[in-house]
Formats: structure tokens, C-alpha cells, sequence
């Protein structure tokens, strides 16, 4: 008998998704209806999941694995999905982009993501990353009058298709030199002198590293971000990138934990090559979600570096890291949904002069955000970075560690940057008053959060630790 | 003493900007803030104060100790204090309400920011003095590049922005470096606590290469020749108590972190770059003495004699004699006194005249006769007159180099001749001469709160210049104990190369 708890949410999810889509067909006008609704889904799923937090196993054959690791990136997506819907609610009824249609696709995605990370099975993944994907397509282009939305939504899908076939072929190709789909028995059967199982795994590291915009795969993250509206931004730009970070985790710890010297050598290319790009491209931008873009390649490359090492503190340092991503992408998508002005939102970083005078809370939101993606103690952004390259140091790595921090400092340049537009310009507007409880308590929460991490650095890693890496 | 002192001291300010942050005083609120933080100030002063009286002076090692599991597994927060921290917390605790009260006349923007800035600014600095554990270290002395890089940037002058990210990225990064060395430390020893770490002793074979991680971010801070560039713009750009925390405080950090970290975890390295700290040194006393003759604004001149007076410090540092050691100390504590009060004196012009170029003054003697005093007083300190605290510094550290090497002191005395030189000439076209501007006619003399914060200062420089034993018996047992770790461990490894 098998033990169907385990895929309790997955199974709730998929039923009241169907279910929902009945009601948002009948009745008309339904998106206040359905975004209430999807509230009420995602803390159902989230109590169904802690409920059942430390129980491990499989199932359909070993083609499924639910443990704490799964959890607790489940509970990560779920967290971050809400928070992504709360502020921007007001975002997407006012550029009427409220069709019943949008948490339903967000509810699809983070189905696809569920299936994914726990997918234990080249098959099971796959059908996962594609719900996942479809899902983000549609959204990326959900602004249908909107030429820019459009080009987005293209861009990604014809890029993200190209990757997706990459990596369809590194699987077919894993398969044909292993006889089997199965991640563990996969691992069971390469051999180090396996060079069709290499050539897989190059396939397989392109698409994942496609999904988490690593460089060289990042060419459409910047596109994207801009084009997209920015509710459907501050989504990419959090939850798919955990999603990503779990399965490459889950990929290279399981069917490859063999080649680990090969998947060592690209993964740390690849984690240089986006701290150093994330770095400097972001300093020419002029639009702030452009340059999250760019900040955002060079955050992937921090959680790359520690997922290189290897080892299992370099994978909860990285887990750590993206958490703490998390928050602070969340806080900064919170204060770009407060720059508005006249009723228009801003996106341009120019807007920011001198507001610290007229929205003295923002501004100060602004600045414990920016040190802290930056990477400056005592916030929290700080400790994330330091598991990171304790965990790079231990392996010995240290030309990343250098590189990596030396591009901390070039990055700090662009953050500082944002802080002298708030802080040191002469006010030319000031942004609307705007009171709404989901923004601003995100916006609170998320600073909080980061100022206060450091009275209690280890209450992370102290989760992190406890999570089961089989 | 299960009272945690320290912690104490630390959070004190932060708990001060706090109150401050909330409190609401509907008609006067800048009145409000000004004095929540001289409260708040002022009571830290007397706790450091109260810390020193109750400090041991000759207990070696460190007194005081806290603890607490903070990264479960990985690192303490450990906090204690030697005879050599523990004055640096009393100078950070007495320049803080010297900014305070002289930024009542100073500032007229955001002047509530401005105090929380300087508070939370005070709790970070004396945070680096207190703790003992590398990681703790670290993140007091980067966290203090936030708030002074906001106070140079919102209340700086007109080329603000430039100074405030040179400074920032500067420090930056040199530190990062010494972050990868910290870990590489924790990797190598197991541990983060430098009282273990002194224990435990990191392999010689890794000692070169840490020594230059950590001596990157030192030198920058210090700041060093060649990469001493930020610390002119900053001072000039900086508002005068940005300038004076700078000068008096921030820089000492680095003094201390080479006294503290570089000699007494690397000995073996410390005693190998010798030449390359010689040589930096003396080009620094040298090359910024004459570079401080020509210059034309007054915050720029006392900027580059900061250079040249620190050092005289990593001189006297390295010498490894307690002379030059206790004369380091000595020097940097009186820097810290005399460069904070010169750059008062110029912020007291400055907010009456509005230049703070030589050209534009010129026979202030005749109607500022209070001003002239106390400005003399200071510049003789800086030129290290006998009976001023100046004087005590550089004696011990010549002393000190006389007897490592016969050239550097010759060097570094050439260093005294060329300060003596522009200090006078700055005060000559400053304050001699015939009062010819007819805008500086109707200056006021000193006011009282500038008045009490100069003449204590007055005070204070003369006092340590006659009695200089207080501070040197505070720190002497420290010293010794440095000294005497170091030669073991060089008999130690010369022992082992045999």
C-alpha cells in the first residue's frame, strides 16, 4: 500500500486548481473571487506540508520523493507566491490585468515546480519543468495590448523551448547510456568513463542553468523582466529561480554524483561568469527592474558557487542563500510597487531623486535592501554571502572566493548608486501616498527580517541542516 | 563581574538613536534629539570611564570576557577587552559628544538623522574595540561604512558623492580580502576566537599570505601610502563631525587591528614584511609631509598630516620594542585628540566664513583672540611640541625605530622638521598678519559650546603631554605580554627552520 500522504499536496493542489477554474469560468468578473480562493489554497497547502514536514519516501514506483529537502523548498515557493500576490494586487487591478485567468496560472506554476523538485524520475521532471514553463510563458505575455509584454512572452518562450530541448536530448541521451530513467539508478549505472553520460549532463546542466538565468544562459532575463508586467516580474524573478535551484541541487546530488568533477568545473564557470556579469552589465542601467535583472544573474551565481563545491555544507549555504534571495527580492519588488506617481508607476531609477525627503519610509526601506543585496554587515544579505564562501573556502576554492567577493565590491557600486539617487540628489517628485496593508507589511516584514537576522544568524542553517539531502 | 559591561557600552547608542527614532515632540524636535543623544552620549562616557576605573592593569590578558553562542557550530560572540582596546573605547566615547555638540551649530539639514547616524556610528566603533572573535571584528568594522557613508554623502560638501563611494569602495575593497582570510582562518584553526587562535597557532607556511589579507584592509584604513587617496576627499567633503570621527576614531581601528590581529596572529609574517611596512611608512611621513606644504585648503592640509602621523604609528608598530609600541598607542590616542580639535577649529571658521581655502583668511589674531589660542595649542600639538601629547608619541616611536634601524628614525625625524613646517605656515597665513578681508571684520570670537569643547580639549592635549604615565601604565602590561609572544614565537620558528 502505498502511503499517498506524502503527495497530499500535490493532489490538493491539482483538485481545488480544476475546481477554481469551473467557478472563474461561471461566474463572471471572477478574479476577486478566485484571488481570494487562491489565498485560501496556498495556506491550505502550506499547513498540508508542514503537517507532514519530516515524512520521507516514495512513491509510483521510486518516480516521486517527498522528504524535508522537497518541503522545504515547497514551503519556500508557497511563502514566496503569497507574498508576490499580496503586493501585487493592487498592481494588477489597476492595469487591468484582472482576469481570473492569473493566480489560476500562477497556481499551475507552482504545481509544475511541486512535480519538479520532487520528480525522482527523468520523466516525472520533465513533464514538471514544462507545467512549470507553460504556465510562465502565458504569464510573461498576460499584458496582451501591451507590444513589450508580448515581446517578452515570445522571447521567453522561443528561448526557454530552445533549452527545454537541450535538455529533452541530455535526457534521451542519459537514458540511452544508462537503460534507465531513474535518477538513482542512473547513479547506480554511469561509470566515470562514460562520456555519453558527460555529454547528457552538459545538456541537462544548459537547460537548468537556462531556468535559473545563469550566464552564459542569461541573455533573456533582462528582456524579460522589463517587458513583463511587473507583477508577473517580481514572480520570476523569486519563485522559479527556488524552484530552479532545487532541482539543479537535487540533479547533480543524485544521477550525477559521480561526474562531480566534471559538473565542479562547469558549475563554477558558470557561477563566476554571472557573479562578474551580474556585476558589471547592471551598473549602465537605467531602469530599475532591469538592473534587479542584472542583480538577480549575480545573486544566481552566489548560490551557484556554493552548489559547486559539492558538498553538503556548500548546498545549505546555497539553500540559505536563496532563502534570504527571497526575502530581499521581496522587499524590492514591494518598494517598486510604491513608486508611483500621479497614479502611474515608475520604473525608471531616476524617479527615486531625492525622495528620502517626501517618503522617508521608503527610502529607508530602500537603503536596508540595497546594503543588504549588496552584502554589507550587518545585514542579513551579509551572513548569506558569508555560509556561501565558507563553505567555497573549505573546499579550497580560493580563486571563487576572491573573484566572487572582488565582484561583491563592483556590485556594491550600483546599490550605493540607487541609495545616492534617494539619498544625496535634490528631490525632483515625490511618489504618491499609497496606503495598502499587503505592500507595506511585506515591504516591513522583509527589512525587519533582514536587520534583525543578525541576533540569531543560525536559525537558517539550523533548518537547513536538518533537511534530509536523499 | 557578571554585569555585561560591554555589551553595554556597545548597545547603549543604538538604544539611544532608538528613542530617538520614536520619540515625538511636536514644537521642537531637533531640540528634542539633541538632547536625547548628549543623554545618551554622556552616559556612555561615564560607563567607559567606569570601565577604565575598574580595569586591571595588570592582569594580562583580557578582562571583562562575554560570551554567547551566536552561529551555532561555527562562531561565538565574544566580547573582552586588554589594556590596548580598552582606551580606544574611552577616546570613541569622548569624541562622540564633541561631534554631537559641535553638529548643533553645523548642521542644518536632518539633524535628527544626522544624531542617530552618529550614534549607531559610535556603537559599531566600539563595537571593533571589544570584540574578540574575527567574524564579530568584521562586522562591526564594515557595518561602520554605512552610516559614514551616508554622513559624508547627505550632509557633505559640493563633490559629496565622489568622496562618499571612494571611501566606501575603497574600504571595501581591501576588506574583502581580509574576509577571505578570516574564513581561511576558521578553516585552518577550527576556530574564530583570537584568544584560541593565539593558542593553537596558525602554521608559519600560511602566515605570509593571511598577513598581506589582512594588511590589505588595514592599510586602506589606516590609510597607507599608496592608497591613502580617500581619506583627502572624505575629509573635505566630510561635514566637520564626520571628519573629526574620522580622523579620530576611524582610522585608529586599523592601528589597532595591526596591534591586535597582524602581530599577534602572524608574528612570523609580521617580523618578514618589516621592510615593506618601513618603506610605506617612511615614503608616507615623507611624501604626505610635503604634499601637506602645498596645499590650499585647510581640511586638506590636517588630511594629509593625518597620513603622515599614521605613519609614524605602523612605524612604530612594527618596531616591536615596547617604546615604539606604547609610542603608537600614545600617538594614535593623541592624534586622535589633536586632529579631532584641528578639524573643529576649521569647522568653526568654516560655518562663519563659509571657505575653508588659506587664501581667504589671514589676521584672525586681532578679533579672534580666544580662537588663536586654543588653534595654536592644537597646531603644536600636531608638530609634537614638548609638553603637548603630540610630543610623548613621536619620541617613543623614534626611540622605538632607533633602535631597529638607524635610517628609518633619521628618515622619520626629517618627517617631524617638515611638519613642524607647514603646521606653522598654515597658522601663519591663518591667523597672522594684518587683517586686510573686510568680510572676516565682523567675525564673532568663540561661542560657549564651541568654547567648552575646545578648552577641555586644550585641557586634555596638555595634560597627556605632562602626564602621560596614565595612559602608559593602562596599556603597558598588554604590551609586554604582545612583545614577549612575538620574540617566542620568532625563537620558535628560527628553532625550527635550524
Amino acid at each position: 500500500m502505498e502511503n499517498f500522504n506524502l503527495i497530499l499536496p500535490e493532489i490538493f493542489l491539482s483538485l481545488s486548481i480544476f475546481a477554481t477554474l469551473l467557478i472563474g469560468v461561471f461566474f463572471k468578473n471572477s478574479y476577486n473571487l478566485v484571488t481570494n480562493i487562491t489565498y485560501v489554497i496556498i495556506i491550505s497547502s502550506l499547513l498540508i506540508i508542514f503537517n507532514s514536514f519530516n515524512d520521507s519516501g516514495n512513491l509510483f514506483s521510486n518516480s516521486f520523493v517527498s522528504n524535508s529537502f522537497t518541503n522545504f523548498f515547497k514551503i519556500l515557493i508557497l511563502l514566496g507566491t503569497l507574498f508576490v500576490m499580496l503586493i501585487t494586487q493592487n498592481y494588477i487591478k489597476e492595469m487591468k490585468l484582472n482576469y481570473f485567468e492569473y493566480p489560476l496560472l500562477l497556481l499551475f506554476s507552482i504545481l509544475g515546480m511541486f512535480f519538479m523538485i520532487s520528480s525522482n524520475d527523468l520523466m516525472s521532471f520533465y513533464l514538471g519543468l514544462e507545467l512549470q514553463s507553460l504556465a510562465l510563458y502565458i504569464l510573461a505575455s498576460i499584458d496582451r495590448d501591451n507590444l513589450k509584454s508580448n515581446e517578452s512572452g515570445i522571447k521567453y518562450f522561443v528561448l526557454s523551448a530552445l533549452s527545454s530541448g537541450l535538455l529533452l536530448y541530455g535526457c534521451s541521451l542519459l537514458y540511452g547510456f544508462t537503460g534507465s530513467t531513474n535518477f538513482e539508478e542512473i547513479n547506480l549505472k554511469i561509470e566515470l568513463g562514460n562520456t555519453g553520460a558527460i555529454f547528457a549532463m552538459v545538456f541537462i546542466l544548459v537547460g537548468l542553468a537556462f531556468k535559473v538565468s545563469a550566464v552564459p544562459f542569461h541573455m533573456w532575463t533582462p528582456d524579460v523582466y522589463q517587458g513583463s508586467p511587473s507583477s508577473v516580474t517580481s514572480f520570476f524573478a523569486v519563485v522559479p529561480k527556488v524552484a530552479g535551484i532545487a532541482i539543479l541541487i537535487r540533479f547533480i546530488h543524485i544521477p550525477f554524483e559521480q561526474l562531480i568533477d566534471q559538473w565542479k568545473n562547469i558549475l563554477v564557470f558558470m557561477a563566476l561568469a554571472s557573479m562578474i556579469l551580474g556585476a558589471v552589465a547592471a551598473i549602465g542601467q537605467t531602469n530599475i527592474k532591469r538592473l534587479i535583472a542584472y542583480s538577480s544573474i549575480g545573486h544566481i551565481g552566489y548560490a551557484l558557487a556554493g552548489i559547486s563545491t559539492g558538498t553538503t555544507t556548500g548546498y545549505s549555504s546555497s539553500v540559505s542563500y536563496i532563502s534570504i534571495y527571497v526575502i530581499m527580492n521581496l522587499g524590492v519588488f514591494g518598494c517598486i510597487f510604491l513608486m508611483k506617481k500621479n497614479d502611474k508607476y515608475c520604473e525608471d531609477i531616476k524617479d527615486l531623486s531625492g525622495i528620502s525627503k517626501q517618503n522617508p519610509l521608503l527610502a529607508i526601506s530602500f537603503l536596508i535592501i540595497m546594503f543588504s543585496l549588496a552584502g554589507i554587515p550587518p545585514l542579513a544579505g551579509f551572513f548569506a554571502k558569508f555560509y556561501v564562501f565558507m563553505s567555497v573556502i573549505e573546499s579550497g576554492m580560493y580563486t571563487l572566493a576572491i573573484v566572487g567577493l572582488l565582484s561583491t565590491v563592483i556590485s556594491a557600486f550600483y546599490y550605493l548608486r540607487i541609495i545616492k539617487i534617494i539619498y544625496f540628489d535634490e528631490i525632483e517628485n515625490s511618489f504618491d501616498k499609497i496606503k495598502n496593508l499587503g505592500i507595506t507589511s511585506t515591504v516591513f516584514l522583509s527589512c525587519s527580517i533582514l536587520v534583525l537576522f543578525f541576533l540569531y544568524p543560525s536559525i537558517l542553517n539550523n533548518i537547513v541542516n536538518i533537511l534530509s539531502m536523499n | 563581574m557578571n554585569f555585561p559591561i560591554l555589551s553595554s557600552v556597545t548597545l547603549l547608542p543604538v538604544l539611544g538613536a532608538l528613542f530617538i527614532l520614536f520619540s515625538k515632540s511636536k514644537k521642537n524636535e531637533n531640540k528634542n534629539a539633541i538632547n536625547l543623544s548628549l543623554f545618551t552620549s554622556f552616559a556612555n562616557l561615564i560607563l567607559t570611564i567606569f570601565l577604565w576605573y575598574s580595569f586591571d592593569k595588570s592582569f594580562t590578558g583580557f578582562q571583562f570576557i562575554e560570551e554567547q553562542n551566536w552561529v551555532s557550530g561555527f562562531i561565538k560572540f565574544k566580547f573582552g577587552i586588554d589594556g590596548i582596546s580598552i582606551l580606544f573605547i574611552v577616546l570613541t566615547a569622548f569624541i562622540t559628544p564633541i561631534c554631537i555638540i559641535s553638529c548643533i551649530n553645523s548642521v542644518k539639514t536632518r539633524l535628527k538623522e544626522f544624531l542617530i547616524a552618529i550614534l549607531i556610528l559610535e556603537t559599531f566603533m566600539i563595537g571593533v574595540f571589544c570584540s574578540l572573535d574575527l567574524v564579530v571584528f568584521y562586522i562591526f568594522f564594515e557595518a561602520g561604512l554605512i552610516p559614514m557613508f551616508l554622513i559624508i554623502g547627505i550632509w557633505g560638501g559640493p563633490k559629496r558623492v565622489y568622496a562618499a563611494f571612494k571611501f566606501f569602495l575603497f574600504t571595501l575593497l581591501g576588506s574583502v580580502l581580509m574576509l577571505v582570510a578570516i574564513i581561511s582562518i576558521y578553516w585552518i584553526t577550527g576556530t574564530t576566537d583570537i584568544t584560541q587562535i593565539f593558542e593553537i597557532k596558525i602554521p608559519v607556511k600560511y602566515q605570509y599570505v593571511l598577513w598581506l589579507a589582512f594588511f590589505s584592509s588595514f592599510a586602506v584604513k589606516m590609510p597607507m601610502w599608496p592608497v591613502h587617496t580617500w581619506l583627502p576627499d572624505a575629509h573635505v567633503e566630510a561635514p566637520t563631525a564626520g571628519s573629526v570621527i574620522l580622523a579620530a576614531i576611524l582610522l585608529k581601528m586599523a592601528g589597532y587591528g595591526f596591534l591586535r590581529f597582524s602581530i599577534g596572529m602572524f608574528p612570523v609574517a609580521s617580523e618578514y614584511f618589516v621592510p615593506l611596512v618601513f618603506t610605506l611608512s617612511i615614503i608616507a611621513i615623507i611624501y604626505t609631509s610635503l604634499v601637506a606644504l602645498m596645499q590650499e585648503d585647510m581640511k586638506k592640509l590636517i588630511a594629509y598630516s593625518s597620513v603622515a602621523h599614521m605613519g609614524f604609528v605602523t612605524l612604530g608598530i612594527f618596531t616591536f620594542t615596547p617604546q615604539g609600541i606604547e609610542g603608537s598607542i600614545f600617538q594614535m590616542l593623541s592624534h586622535g585628540l589633536i586632529s579631532a580639535s584641528l578639524f573643529l577649529c576649521v569647522g568653526v571658521l568654516y560655518d562663519r566664513v563659509h571657505s575653508r581655502l588659506i587664501s581667504s583668511y589671514g589676521g584672525i589674531v586681532n578679533i579672534l583672540p580666544k580662537y588663536s589660542l586654543v588653534f595654536a595649542v592644537f597646531m603644536l600639538g600636531a608638530l609634537g611640541l614638548p609638553g603637548t601629547s603630540g610630543f610623548v608619541g613621536e619620541i617613543l616611536i623614534l626611540i622605538g625605530a632607533f633602535q631597529k634601524s638607524f635610517l628609518v628614525a633619521i628618515l622619520a625625524s626629517i618627517g617631524i622638521i617638515l611638519g613642524a613646517a607647514y603646521m606653522l605656515w598654515l597658522y601663519k597665513r591663518v591667523v597672522f598678519g594684518k587683517l586686510e578681508k573686510s568680510e572676516l571684520k565682523e567675525l564673532k570670537d568663540l561661542n560657549f559650546s564651541e568654547g567648552t569643547v575646545l578648552f577641555t580639549l586644550v585641557g586634555l592635549v596638555l595634560f597627556f603631554g605632562f602626564y602621560p604615565n596614565l595612559i602608559l601604565e593602562t596599556v603597558h602590561t598588554s604590551v609586554e605580554e604582545l612583545i614577549k609572544n612575538y620574540e617566542q614565537a620568532i625563537i620558535f620558528n628560527l628553532n625550527t627552520i635550524k
